[in-house]
């Protein structure tokens, strides 16, 4: 099924995820190090480097494509550094894809790492008063939990979710996570647990709520010949069906974060697909699969709500009916659609850049079959998907 | 009736003396609506509009969604100390097809609130700064008449 344009995941590499503090890069050289040696390549012989950008660290981490360059010894290797916020990485990913695609090179590193403050995302310093991000911290305190709230809120008021239904995502994505040996937390939580942890932002707990962490992920990808003359075979390759970063269609109504306002719908009339829809269905089409075809998906549960709301973005279900999925367990690890078999965000806690590479990393060992006490039986296709601030939507899908 | 001028916490966005209404801008060409106001171009990909004049909105609307903090935002938000939990809800306004987020009314919390209830534009004092000098926010507070609150809730 797959097309000369399906470049092949040569190798993936992380660094486990946590919280010390120290400098990102040397998360991001174990990562690559790591993703080297399983795709069987040397550095030296990397055409081209994507990495992507963390907007907390300084200047290095601005430029992190030459930060990682360096790190590992210059070698005149093309590069590009990317910021998309939470879709970076998926960002960086395209920038390879399309490096390669585009005949530019043959390999490619894909590379992302972050060191996190404790606490509450907030604004990087300055008073930038014409920035939304700074707006809605200093007019609403509207923190990104507020925003997860708001949207649980709708869940519960308009389709009848309950809180248990959002605890019942922890419960399912923590006891994935125990066995997967770079989460941050492997701790399998119970509904029991719920009760002891304090309101964060109404309905939601902090259990409902994704950490911030130190990691680092990297993957190696290459065109279809350098991976059958590395390996003789393209059999068992890993395939990359679709990269797709996809931005909102005017008028966006749907109140997403950062944003204190939607777009207006008083002129123009929505579209039929929402911007959340229209990530999957992008990817969708690219691959020329459908729903019915995935194996396994790694979404971003920034909130436990959240991906609920996931499920019926990716298709899986219609819209109002994610927790049925989760209740009957069908997006647990031996269910029909498993999602976030890694332990997801709630296992993870997000290192933004890092983040949505590490979710390609997972899907390559599942396809590979290479993820014991977290595996997903025959896994052929999994998918990827997350939404950057400021409209900045990304879904990847791989094949074997 | 002397009153002092008072100053908002950002400029242009809301009147400071009743009525009370938030300031979107308008698309001259196309008609369509726009908040927080600013000038330049129609977001309509479709429209060529390159004029944007400030609009008063609708002072009334329905609760979209809401939620409550119970921890203190960080900087750039001015945190009293001791914190207060409060609401923030996200408000339909129906002729201009937008949703805004704001701050409920002191007082009026999460509890207080269901979709679809009709709210207006208030002011309330968001911060004192070191000068002593107040500085205002819009908020969205019960409309006259409405029900301030739920016969039942759940456990959340």
């Amino acid at each position: 099924m797959s097309s000369d344009r399906d470049l092949v995941v040569l190798g993936a590499g992380m660094h486990e995820w946590g919280k010390w503090g120290r400098n990102f890069v040397e998360y991001g050289l174990v990562a690559a190090r790591a993703a080297l040696a399983d795709a069987g390549v040397k550095w030296s012989e990397i055409e081209f480097v994507a990495g992507a950008d963390t907007i907390r660290n300084g200047y290095p981490g601005f430029v992190s494509g030459s930060t990682f360059s360096q790190a590992l010894g210059w070698t005149g290797a093309q590069i590009s550094s990317s910021y998309a916020a939470c879709a970076s990485g998926a960002q960086a990913m395209q920038s390879a894809r399309a490096q390669i695609l585009a005949g530019f090179a043959d390999v490619a590193m894909v590379i992302g790492a972050d060191t996190t403050p404790k606490g509450f995302f907030a604004p990087v310093g300055g008073e930038r008063r014409d920035d939304p991000d700074w707006q809605r911290f200093h007019l609403l305190g509207a923190t990104n939990p507020a925003f997860f709230a708001l949207n649980a809120r709708r869940r519960i008021d308009v389709f009848g979710d309950t809180v248990e239904d959002f605890a019942m995502v922890k419960v399912k994505n923590s006891k994935a996570g125990v066995n997967n040996p770079y989460a941050r937390f492997k701790k399998e939580f119970s509904l029991e647990d719920f009760a002891g942890s304090p309101i964060v932002s109404d309905p939601l707990r902090l259990l409902d709520i994704c950490a911030t962490s130190d990691g680092a992920a990297c993957v190696i990808i290459c065109t279809p010949e350098y991976a059958k003359k590395k390996f003789g075979t393209l059999e068992g390759a890993v395939r990359i069906r679709a990269v797709s970063n996809t931005t909102p269609t005017y008028p966006q109504v749907r109140l997403e974060l950062p944003d204190i306002a939607t777009d207006s719908n008083a002129v123009v009339t929505p579209p039929a697909l929402g911007f959340k829809d229209s990530i999957a269905h992008n990817a969708y089409e690219q691959a020329g699969l459908g729903p019915e075809d995935i194996s396994c998906a790694e979404v971003y549960d920034l909130s436990t709500a959240l991906e609920l709301d996931w499920y019926e973005n990716l298709g899986f279900c219609p819209e109002g009916e994610g927790a049925g999925l989760v209740r009957d367990g069908v997006t647990a690890l031996g269910g029909a659609k498993p999602v976030n078999a890694s332990g997801g965000l709630a296992s993870f806690g997000e290192a933004i850049p890092a983040q949505a590479i590490a979710q390609v990393c997972e899907l390559t060992w599942q396809l590979q079959g290479r993820c014991p006490g977290h595996q997903v039986e025959n896994a052929k296709v999994g998918l990827a998907i997350n939404q950057g601030l400021f409209g900045h939507g990304s879904c990847t899908i791989l094949s074997i | 009736m002397t009153t002092t001028e008072r100053v908002p916490a950002i400029e242009g966005w809301f009147t400071t003396s009743e009525p009370y209404t938030l300031i979107g801008a308008k698309c001259t060409t196309c008609g369509t609506y726009v908040f927080p106001p600013r000038g330049g171009t129609c977001p309509s990909p479709e429209c060529e509009g390159a004029e944007l004049e400030p609009t008063p909105l609708s002072r009334t609307g329905k609760v979209w969604s809401y939620t409550e903090n119970h921890y203190a935002p960080p900087p750039p938000y001015v945190a009293a100390d001791p914190f207060e939990p409060y609401a923030l809800a996200a408000v339909q306004l129906e002729a201009e097809g937008l949703v805004i987020l704001g701050q409920v009314a002191k007082g009026v919390m999460a509890a207080d609130l269901q979709i679809g209830m009709e709210v207006e534009v208030d002011l309330q004092v968001l911060y004192r700064d070191d000068e002593g000098v107040d500085h205002w926010i819009w908020t969205w507070a019960p409309a006259a008449g409405s029900h301030t609150a739920k016969n039942e809730k759940g456990d959340a």
